[in-house]
């Protein structure tokens, strides 16, 4: 398998950022928070090229921050994110313009005083990508690309739809001209029916233009749909990694078995209401979290070694790893 | 029917505003009995949130009803003074908002804001308000409730936030809540916990319930019947299983094969054309006409319901249900 990126032992630390009186009072024992979250821990991964990466979780896993530490929008604290062969981020900066970011809210992520065709402009030609010139008719491909009418461009955000600006949003990534595109949960502010809209521009687009991708959602559906492998992560940590169609067929973790579980089905081949499995308590807090596994405390399978050590990344199979101590069990349960 | 808690008939709240009348729900009818469950679906701007706003009385200027009828347990409510509306509301109708961070008061605590809810409909020593709070939070799966009701909204999750609203929601017994997607700010788990307690509390307490949103799916396990909403009106309604199997109505077929479960991976979706209409300037015949392919003529004129068969559905052309094209 050849890694086009490549995210090595990745972690982040959120912590407060302390006065030196702080520090001298933490020091003498004194009331002071010192304890940094953990938003995304050791985290490894590689991506092939031409390959969708679909990253799924709860609010507070760790997604979005690993979204931003491979679009270098935010830096590791340790581990690196390789494209190619070459660093994302050097001294704390991006030092790449071949990964780029869509987000969830086009409400937030377009500047509201910025002509959407401007928006789309800016770094193309800030990057000689285009010139002042000919940046009217580059734009205009792009917009023509992602199904927008070119004569738009001088419009601004407030203008268009929920559905539109998040085609604006796209098209400004792909101005860029990137290898690698992030989505971070780009159609969960959208309706049914604009969401079908914005799938189906996504995968014409990553085929037509070989994009790699790393898809975030916390909905598992289209998650499903639109990649070739998924991650699944709890608590910063990835739990399970494997192609999609087998981890959701048969998946190896008992956290990822019970979020299948828990996501409601649209039923309807039956007159009965359904059952639906739920997953007892919450996800805990990261500032705090338990020892060993971090799932034990809500997890079916646990025993006394869940709670002692903390899971290595074991083989499945060929293409799927998973984090647990007892995943042939629930492996042998299916058959 | 004796059972029968709620009654809409031909609900219009309309919105009168600089830019023009926005006929945000226009022509809502329904009927609840005890302890059903009715999923209204929609997508934003369908009016679903304003119509159960309309039902408490909760339709803020330049927004009022200006036709139609509400009727709980055979009074009227669009016609009653403001001061036997708030007798009613909390007691006899509530609502489960979408954000409980929205909807708790932060500077106050849990025990509080739930002795304020017993106070506005009930003479309780302040121990006896309290324990019937601890029994309702226990009830909706918060544990050591009583150390809990201490606490202020912020010491709580998002999802535990969620069941202190549906707590107060169930306060007094209500014979109708409406709940407006409660569920859609929180994780799928937390979700499902939540949708299976609802599920369970209603059939119990034989509270009937409205419940809101936009997911085809949670209302699909939730809920006996569907009403699915489209520019302010009710396009098509039926019982749950029924109506997604054989949805009769182009723009719900459109909805469901939409969703990307219903489609192989990797290849593309179905999708609706367009967006929806702005209810500032609707199409003079079915809202829905410009953006459906099974559009005539006959559309320019706006469809009543038919009925047949405990379906409805407001369309000329409806979708032929599967079984009887084969048959």
């Amino acid at each position: 398998m050849s890694a086009f990126l490549s995210i090595d032992n990745v972690s982040r630390l959120f912590g407060p950022n302390l006065s030196t009186g702080e520090k001298i009072a933490a020091k003498l024992g004194g009331k002071v928070e010192t304890r940094a979250v953990r938003a995304v821990s050791e985290v490894s991964l590689t991506v092939r090229k031409g390959e969708t990466l679909g990253l799924v979780g709860e609010s507070g896993c760790g997604k979005s921050t690993l979204g931003r530490l491979i679009a270098g929008i935010l830096a590791p604290t340790s581990g690196t994110v390789l494209l190619d062969g070459a660093p994302v981020m050097l001294d704390g900066r991006k030092v790449t313009t071949r990964v780029q970011t869509v987000f969830q809210d086009p409400f937030a992520s377009l500047d509201p005083r910025m002509k959407v065709g401007d928006t789309v402009s800016e770094g193309p030609i800030a990057y000689g990508l285009t010139t002042k010139a000919d940046a009217k008719g580059y734009v205009a491909n792009w917009f023509e690309r992602v199904g927008l009418d070119p004569v738009w461009v001088d419009r601004y955000p407030h203008q268009f739809s929920g559905g539109q600006r998040q085609r604006v949003a796209i098209a400004r990534a792909l101005a860029m001209q990137p290898d690698v595109l992030i989505c971070d949960e780009p159609v969960a502010s959208l309706d049914v029916s604009i969401q079908a809209q914005i799938i189906n521009l996504f995968l014409e687009l990553t085929q037509d233009l070989n994009l790699t991708c790393v898809f975030i959602s916390h909905d598992l559906s289209v998650i499903q749909h639109v990649s070739d492998r998924v991650a699944v992560m709890y608590l910063g940590r990835i739990v399970e990694l494997g192609p999609v169609n087998q981890v959701f067929a048969a998946s190896a973790h008992p956290y990822t078995d019970a979020l299948f579980g828990s996501v409601p089905k649209l039923v309807i081949d039956a007159d009965e209401l359904v059952h639906f499995d739920t997953i007892e308590g919450e996800v805990p807090s990261p500032l705090s979290p338990p020892s060993g596994c971090y799932y034990h405390p809500r997890c079916p399978l646990a025993t006394d070694i869940c709670v002692a050590t903390q899971p290595e990344t074991q083989t499945v199979s060929d293409l799927r790893a998973v984090a647990c101590h007892h995943f042939k069990t629930l492996m042998a349960s299916y058959q | 029917m004796s059972d029968l808690v709620l009654s809409v008939k031909d609900l219009a709240t309309h919105f009168f505003t600089r830019a023009g009348v926005v006929k945000a729900v226009d022509g809502v009818s329904f009927d609840l009995v005890k302890g059903e469950i009715m999923g209204l679906v929609g997508e934003s701007g369908s009016g679903k949130t304003v119509t159960g706003f309309s039902l408490l009385g909760l339709v803020d200027a330049p927004g009022r009803i200006v036709n139609g009828s509400v009727k709980l347990n055979g009074t009227e409510l669009t016609t009653l003074p403001d001061a036997d509306l708030r007798a009613r509301r909390g007691r006899e109708i509530s609502m489960i908002f979408q954000d409980p961070i929205a909807t708790l008061n932060p500077m106050l605590t849990i025990s509080q804001q739930m002795r304020m809810a017993i106070d506005a409909h009930e003479r309780l020593s302040k121990r006896a308000a309290e324990a019937q709070a601890a029994k309702l939070l226990t009830q909706v799966g918060i544990p050591s409730a009583a150390a809990r009701l201490r606490g202020y909204p912020h010491e709580f999750s998002g999802g535990m936030r969620q069941r202190v609203a549906i707590a107060i929601a169930l306060l007094h017994r209500p014979a109708v809540i409406i709940a407006d997607e409660p569920t859609t700010a929180l994780d799928v788990s937390i979700q499902a916990q939540i949708l299976f307690q609802m599920r369970e509390l209603a059939a119990e307490m034989g509270t009937a319930m409205v419940w809101i949103s936009h997911d085809l799916a949670v209302v699909s396990s939730l809920a006996s019947k569907l009403a699915v909403m489209y520019a302010g009106r009710i396009v098509e309604q039926g019982p749950t299983a029924n109506l997604l199997r054989d949805p009769r109505h182009p723009y719900t077929a459109g909805l469901i094969s939409s969703l990307p479960a219903m489609a192989k991976p990797g290849l593309p979706l179905h999708q609706i054309p367009g967006a929806t209409p702005s209810l500032l300037s609707l199409p003079p015949g079915c809202p829905f006409a410009p953006r459906c392919e099974r559009a005539t003529k006959a559309c320019d004129v706006a469809p009543d319901m038919t009925f047949a068969n405990n379906r409805g559905w407001r369309c000329f052309h409806p979708v032929v249900e599967a079984k009887e094209a084969i048959a």
